[in-house]
């Protein structure tokens, strides 16, 4: 049961995490036009924190057990 | 090519295969092996988020706008995060009380309210039937566009064809065919439809591979890679990196995201998914994470096809929304676009199945129910209704599909159509305040929920629907630029003068500001009465409670009859036997007519009801066949959490004092301790002045007769002389025990560590005290095994205690008869030394005092001969050689004092008593 909470909890702060990377000014910092190896760089921010909130949350889920 | 027919005959086989998958997964399930069972069957289930919208329109708005169409993903993969509480909670509310819709489930929560029942199903079908109509007019434009391959030309606009001939409506009916079959073949009490789902994750997949495939193709094949399609599309200007909009303004970025991460979990699609057809919470788990993935897989390629096909198709009038289709047509990819055709059509159908059971459930349960019911009141209705349930959701999805096909046949290519996904996403965000703070918040009530739907919902009608009908040219344009009657105030998309925003953060503000709004001002009006504090109790407080809640909340009569006839009403006589025979069984009652109509029975047979007729009219049947009294509102917290919440504080109270008069029985305790060993302090110093003064009385008498009569003769004066040196003899030995005993009790002396054979140590002791025995005439027989016995102790202070022991024998021996015997036995681990004398021996009355300080044994002499800390002594340094001491006497027989240590090798091993038992010697 503990351990259940702890998950949620630590879901919850991946959730604070993507909303500081996506819904704040910090997201201006990417958004320009800059290219990183060809690929524009607001597209790499944003497709690179995507996959770091799903991999955050695979691991918090995945590892806390049944 | 690709004829029509073999468009069909794809389109059918593709149907055909869903089929035989929900077919295979529903017979599974009967025999208990479940398919859906998986949690990855579940997250790819969630999946139907993605509609012909995520797949055909995506690309189009990535052309308009770039990364402009993220947020409809990005929402849903940020509320995700929270599904571990949030969903959690809905899952298992919707569990313990069978809720089967959306609507159903606000209108649980708000005292099991019809009205608020009907107000969520009409804004739900308003609200998503131009989105089916959507799904509808991809399928016939995809296979339009599809059927004139490899020519890639613009569909025909729709309106042109007369309704017979039209493709659509065939779609229309086929799907409405096929979902009857998936959702409404048979009545399920909990509306749960195991074959839909593992077709619905199907087609997840199907939809998937499809877009994947296309976009490796506009990337890899047609191009170099990402780089190198980003900088072609780039030089030809088509590369938009900026996430602000146009005007560098984030609005749209951010209301978009809110309305995404509402839509995923109001949308009565999802909540039919992701609530209704869970199989297990444990489910929830793999799709927090798994479903975002899945969102991301399907918009990698959004972005790299909406370049290629702009770079493809550049100067045509292609639309972008097609160019998933039209792109592996233009390079001739026959294979490829039926591929691209078949993803699209799983798109939008599995949309179209899982919205509409789950409108078909609402409409019924919420709408032609309670009609149903009050009709029931002076008409009496047929002994069996499930088959009239199953027509009445049957005649729904019919209905629901025409009336979609309806709107696609006459918005057609209009405005109202085209931009209908976030409307639609709209409408259902309307849910979400009464949803969401109702899950939190206990004290909304029913009339703050119908308030702020109502409101929030007009604001909706108001400031996006009748916008895009103007737009479409149905209603005067005057109405949007002038304002209704010309009042400039009121236009619909600049409301009270609020300009500068797009329309859908412009709805989405207001709507919220008047939603929220009207929710808390009702609710705040006035307390929560009996119904909506029981319902709030119970949503609020699930995670809380291991068991299901709810059922000591009746009081009445009720006929187990009654009860029974009424399931066998609804669900069919079949369904009603087998759902009562099992709680029979769990009751432990042989048959159904044993049942107690008690309130637990009372609360299995309406949440039975609840999973066929929605939990509103559920609750009408029950009260119509029960005699209900009713609770007061301080009987139902008395019963609910609350009450039992005030008894767990009384008791952890209760607890606390109970520790707190525990702790302070101890401190007196201690306290009494720490008197009783100042008391015995006061003693011992009463006594060792005691004794000091008896001797410094008789050296004092005698040094002054001394002093003042020089005259005294000489073998007088000798013989006062020997006293006072005897009894400052004592006196020093007086002193030297004493501190010696303060020494060992407070634990400052120092205690070597040495392998002793104590046979040796008492050879050696009785040569010692040899004189003394001497002087008293008595005889030292010494018992001792023929071997070593050796024992790990300060030699010296084990010599002490021999030597004190022999001395005392010798002391109390009789003159001249005395026989002292010393014996030393060992076995058991232990080594036993016992001195005997043959004295008068120790009064029984006096035996449990004498190895206290300053007792002096009385027997014999008149005269006390030690100074009655030699016992004690001897007891403190057995004691700290984990050793103990005890004395055996007779009257008149004589005294033994025995003494046991354990041996070498079992020093840390304490003696055990049975295993040695008392020696019986006395002698």
């Amino acid at each position: 049961m503990h351990q259940s909470i702890l998950t949620r909890q630590r879901l919850v702060g991946i959730f604070l995490i993507g909303l500081v990377l996506l819904y704040s000014p910090a997201l201006t910092l990417f958004d320009r036009a800059a290219e990183w190896g060809g690929i524009p760089v607001s597209y790499l921010y944003l497709f690179g924190v995507w996959l770091l909130l799903v991999v955050l949350a695979a691991i918090t889920v995945e590892a806390s057990g049944e | 090519m690709l004829s029509t027919k073999l468009l069909v005959l794809y389109s059918l086989l593709y149907l055909g295969l869903l089929f035989a998958i929900a077919y295979w997964a529903d017979k599974r399930a009967d025999q208990q092996r479940s398919v859906i069972s998986r949690p990855t069957i579940y997250a790819l289930s969630l999946g139907v988020y993605c509609t012909a919208w995520t797949f055909y329109g995506s690309v189009g708005r990535a052309a308009a706008t770039g990364v402009g169409f993220l947020p409809i993903y990005l929402g849903p993969t940020l509320i995700a995060a929270l599904w571990g509480t949030l969903l959690l909670k809905m899952v298992r509310i919707s569990k313990t009380q069978r809720i089967t819709s959306i609507a159903d489930f606000i209108a649980s929560r708000y005292g099991k309210s019809q009205l608020l029942g009907g107000i969520v199903t009409v804004i739900a079908v308003l609200g998503v039937v131009p989105y089916i109509a959507l799904q509808l007019k991809a399928i016939s434009r995809s296979f339009t566009i599809l059927q004139s391959y490899p020519d890639v030309e613009l569909a025909g606009t729709v309106e042109a064809i007369p309704i017979l001939q039209d493709t659509a409506l065939y779609v229309a009916l086929l799907l409405a065919a096929f979902t009857i079959l998936f959702g409404a073949r048979h009545l399920d009490a909990s509306e749960r439809h195991e074959g839909m789902v593992a077709a619905i994750a199907f087609e997840s997949i199907v939809k998937l591979i499809a877009f994947l495939a296309v976009g490796i193709f506009a990337t890899f094949y047609l191009h170099n890679g990402f780089g190198d399609l980003f900088d072609k599309a780039e030089l030809a200007g088509f590369l938009n990196p900026m996430i602000a909009d146009d005007a560098g303004d984030y609005g749209n970025w951010y209301s978009l995201t809110i309305l995404a991460a509402l839509a995923v979990m109001m949308l009565p699609r999802q909540f039919q998914v992701a609530v209704v057809e869970n199989s297990s919470e444990h489910h929830l788990r793999r799709a927090v994470w798994m479903f975002p993935l899945y969102l991301l897989l399907i918009n990698i390629f959004v972005i790299p096809i909406a370049l290629a096909g702009q770079l493809t198709f550049a100067g045509t009038s292609v639309d972008a929304d097609t160019f998933v289709l039209t792109l592996p047509m233009a390079h001739d990819q026959g294979g490829l676009s039926l591929l691209a055709f078949i993803g699209g059509l799983s798109a939008a159908t599995g949309m179209v199945i899982v919205e509409t059971i789950a409108l078909s459930t609402m409409v019924c349960n919420d709408l032609v129910m309670p009609g149903l019911l009050r009709r029931w009141k002076r008409v009496p209705p047929e002994a069996d209704l499930s088959q009239l349930l199953l027509r009445i959701r049957r005649g729904a999805i019919i209905v629901i599909l025409l009336l979609g096909y309806l709107y696609f046949h006459f918005a057609g290519e209009a405005y109202a159509l085209v931009s209908i996904g976030l409307i639609s996403f709209s409408a259902v965000a309307q849910f979400a305040p009464a949803m969401l703070i109702g899950l939190y918040w206990r004290g909304g009530t029913h009339a703050g929920a119908l308030a702020g739907l109502v409101s929030g919902f007009g604001v909706w009608i108001y400031t996006l629907l009748l916008p895009s009908f103007a737009k479409s040219g149905w209603l005067p344009a005057g109405f949007l630029d002038h304002g209704p009657f010309g009042i400039e105030l009121l236009r619909p998309q600049e409301l009270f003068g609020l300009a500068g925003m797009n329309e859908i953060t412009h709805c989405l503000f207001w709507s919220m500001l008047f939603n929220i709004g009207a929710y808390l001002f009702f609710s705040l009006r006035r307390a929560p009465n009996v119904h909506e504090t029981t319902q709030a109790t119970l949503f609020v407080d699930v995670l809380k409670h291991e068991r299901p809640m709810g059922i000591g909340l009746w009081r009445g009569k009720a006929e187990i009859k009654e009860l029974f006839g009424l399931a066998e009403r609804f669900l069919g006589a079949e369904s009603a036997h087998r759902s009562f025979r099992q709680y029979a069984a769990r009751r432990k009652v042989q048959d159904i007519g044993g049942l107690p109509a008690d309130a637990e029975t009372v609360h299995f047979a309406e949440t039975l009801l609840a999973g066929a007729i929605g939990s509103a009219s559920a609750r009408v049947m029950v009260a119509s066949v029960t005699a209900e009294e009713a609770l007061g509102l301080d009987e139902v917290l008395h019963i609910l959490d609350e009450a039992s919440q005030i008894r767990a504080y009384s008791r952890e109270l209760e607890q606390k004092s109970r520790e707190l008069k525990a702790a302070s029985r101890e401190l007196k305790a201690a306290n009494e301790q720490l008197k009783e060993i100042d008391r015995v302090k006061d003693d011992f110093m009463s006594s060792v002045t005691h004794e000091l003064r008896t001797p410094l009385a008789s050296i004092r008498a005698f040094s002054e007769i001394l002093y003042d009569d020089p005259k005294v003769e000489l073998e007088q004066r000798r013989r006062f002389l020997g006293i006072v040196v005897s009894e400052t003899k004592r006196l020093s030995r007086l002193v030297n025990q004493v501190l010696d005993l303060a020494k060992i009790e407070s634990g400052h002396a120092d205690w070597r560590s040495e392998h002793v054979d104590v046979a040796e140590l008492i050879t050696e002791a009785a040569e010692l005290t040899e004189q003394l025995c001497h002087d008293r005439g008595a005889r030292v027989i010494c018992e001792l095994p023929g071997r070593p016995c050796v024992v790990n102790v300060d030699r010296d202070r084990l010599m002490q205690v021999v030597v004190n022991l022999l001395s005392n024998a010798v002391k109390f021996a009789p003159q001249d008869e005395g026989i002292i015997r010393i014996r030393l036995l060992e076995g058991a681990g232990v080594c036993r030394v016992s001195v005997s004398d043959n004295g008068p021996g120790i009064p029984l009355a006096e035996q449990p005092y004498i190895f206290e300080k300053f007792h002096q044994g009385s027997g014999g002499s008149e005269k006390p001969v030690g100074t009655g800390l030699g016992l004690p002594i001897s007891r403190e340094i057995v004691e700290h050689l984990d050793g103990r001491i005890w004395v055996d006497s007779s009257p008149q027989i004589g005294a033994t004092f025995t003494f046991e240590l354990p041996v070498k090798g079992d020093s840390d091993q304490r003696v055990r008593e049975t295993d040695v038992e008392k020696s019986p010697d006395s002698g």
